[in-house]
């Protein structure tokens, strides 16, 4: 569903600060795959994450979704294809508008929007019921303000919204770190549920090794915008959180500054 | 106040509530502070103008007029967006130079429009006194905008729009392209303000080329201040809420200068505008501080 050969991208190249966010990355991810990009501050998570939605343009390597070069895509055009979800519950909808509002520009993602009545009989109940499977109660407050919302709740939303369509890839760029744990586990928790339902392809970029592991199938470690490993299977099923850092620790050879963090 | 004034104060209100409309697509909707209104409302009323006196029937002088104010709405559109300045600075930078056009167009500062069959005439011949026909028609086309308008941001582009002025990052990962609605949203607001300036000098009888100074003021102080008096969150309500804020501006102007006690005379109306923006601009700035809204 994604491949990506040889991507690199250099931030301020020719200055004294030149940062090589990202370099020769090589990776294939299958249609149906849920893959958890874990590495520490500066690792290049969030640069790969911008790289697949387009918001930045790779220096080298190019990017197929679904077997189409996408290297060159603007934002809205790959949002035909992928959908995304921000670490900032503020990011993701319009504040000022309804639910359904925001469901409707969602619901247009993948299609062509029109001269026809934003929200129509088909966009409302689609909207009930997938709002219903959150078990939110939020299917019941159709026009009430996203505003009003919680921080949880606004990315429940966000996570109905990303799904709509025919939405192939997935993109979650720290999505619950800005949560407190309830709510995080919560929206985690959908997360799962959804994607495995729609059977999406998705790439979640994360801080916590545990949610790396509990969530997905496959799990890849960026440092110094390199892979410096790739897991699934039974290799991924059997490791540990301490594994993890341990074999972080090792292939780095290094020291890691935000063990904390790494392990909260 | 005379009836005189009070038509007067109307027929303004309402020619002026459709530059309000347009504001209110730009400022509120795009988010997008659109100057070049001072521009293409006089450039709306040197166009029509002068095709009226080569000749041209009122009405098709008044549609080109509206055309042309599209165009302008590009100019800015293509200013901000493929040259990266900024919008408030691309909207002066056209109305500067619309000055100058208007004054090519017109060949002079103003071409007077005195005994020439407009588009108030036939209204006039249908036996509405003279007096009333310019409210009775800019009644009609304001409600006709008002209704087009509503209609356009509910649809599936319309939304777009409105989302590219609420959050233009998460719009953009919709699949809407910010920069296609920044032209559209500025063409029609444009479009409609120089509408406007094609009335407005049918009605005054005059195109000229000073027309515009200061009608974004005007403009603003219908959309806040009728906002401020009618909050809401529906549209409609909102569209609403700019026509009768742009009628109630005249009125009120109309009133403060018709009394004498105040002392205001008619070169007064700049600096009672600009109060009245601002006061409108702090109401809700002064509600949300006493109900310590978390935003």
């Amino acid at each position: 569903m994604i491949k990506v050969e040889n991507l690199g991208v250099t931030f301020n190249k020719g200055t004294m600060l030149e940062n090589r966010a990202l370099h020769g990355v090589n990776l294939s991810i299958a249609a149906g795959d849920f893959v958890t990009v874990i590495g520490s501050n500066g690792a290049g998570k969030s640069t790969f994450l911008n790289l697949l939605a387009g918001e930045l343009i790779p220096g080298t390597g190019c990017i197929a979704i679904d077997g189409i070069d996408v290297t060159y895509w603007p934002v809205y055009r790959r949002a035909t294809m992928l959908a995304r979800m921000f670490q900032d519950p503020r990011a993701g909808i319009c504040e000022e508008m309804s639910i359904i509002e925001n469901i409707a520009i969602a619901a247009a993602r993948t299609s062509p929007r029109g001269f026809g009545f934003a929200i129509t009989r088909q966009v409302r109940e689609q909207a009930t019921e997938r709002l219903a499977m959150l078990q939110l109660g939020l299917e019941k407050r159709l026009h009430d303000r996203v505003a009003l919302l919680s921080g949880g709740q606004r990315q429940a939303l966000a996570l109905i919204m990303a799904t709509l369509g025919t939405t192939k890839v997935l993109l979650l760029d720290e999505h619950t770190a800005a949560l407190d744990p309830a709510a995080a586990e919560l929206v985690l928790n959908l997360t799962g549920e959804i994607v495995k339902k729609f059977g999406i392809t998705t790439v979640m970029v994360t801080h916590s090794m545990r949610q790396a592991l509990e969530l997905g199938s496959r799990t890849i470690m960026l440092h110094h915008g390199q892979i410096i490993l790739d897991i699934a299977g039974e290799q991924r099923a059997s490791m540990t959180i301490e594994q993890l850092v341990q074999m972080f620790r090792r292939k780095e050879g290094a020291e890691i500054s935000d063990d904390q963090l790494l392990l909260a | 106040m005379s009836l005189y004034a009070f038509i007067g104060a109307l027929e303004t209100g309402l020619a002026f509530a459709l530059v309000a409309l347009g504001a209110y697509l730009t400022f509120r909707v795009l988010d997008f502070p659109d100057l070049t209104v001072e521009g293409s409302f006089p450039l709306g009323a040197a166009v029509c103008a002068k095709l009226m006196v080569s000749g041209v029937d009122p009405w098709t002088a008044t549609l080109v007029a509206s055309l042309v104010g599209c165009v302008a709405g590009f100019a800015t559109a293509f200013l901000n967006l493929k040259l990266r300045i900024l919008h408030i600075l691309a909207g002066i930078l056209t109305a500067i130079a619309l000055y100058s056009i208007n004054l090519r167009i017109m060949d002079r500062p103003n071409i007077g429009l005195i005994n020439m069959p407009t588009v108030y005439t036939p209204f006039e011949n249908l036996g509405i006194p003279s007096l009333y026909a310019p409210v009775v028609l800019l009644t009609i086309i304001v409600v006709i905008a008002k209704i087009l308008i509503d209609l356009f941001l509910a649809t599936g582009f319309g939304l777009a729009m409105r989302a590219v002025g609420a959050n233009a990052r998460m719009a953009r990962a919709n699949g809407i392209r910010d920069g296609r609605m920044i032209v559209v949203g500025l063409a029609i607001a444009n479009g409609i303000t120089a509408l406007s300036g094609a009335l407005f000098a049918q009605m005054l009888g005059a195109a000229d080329v000073s027309m515009g100074i200061g009608v974004i003021v005007v403009a603003l102080a219908g959309v806040i201040g009728g906002t401020a008096l009618m909050p809401s969150r529906l549209i409609p309500m909102l569209t609403l809420a700019c026509i009768l804020g742009s009628i109630l501006y005249r009125l009120a102007l109309a009133l403060a200068l018709s009394t004498n006690a105040i002392g205001l005379t008619a070169s007064d109306v700049n600096v009672v505008t600009a109060v009245l923006v601002a006061i409108a601009l702090w109401l809700p700035v002064r509600n949300a501080a006493f109900s310590r809204q978390p935003k």
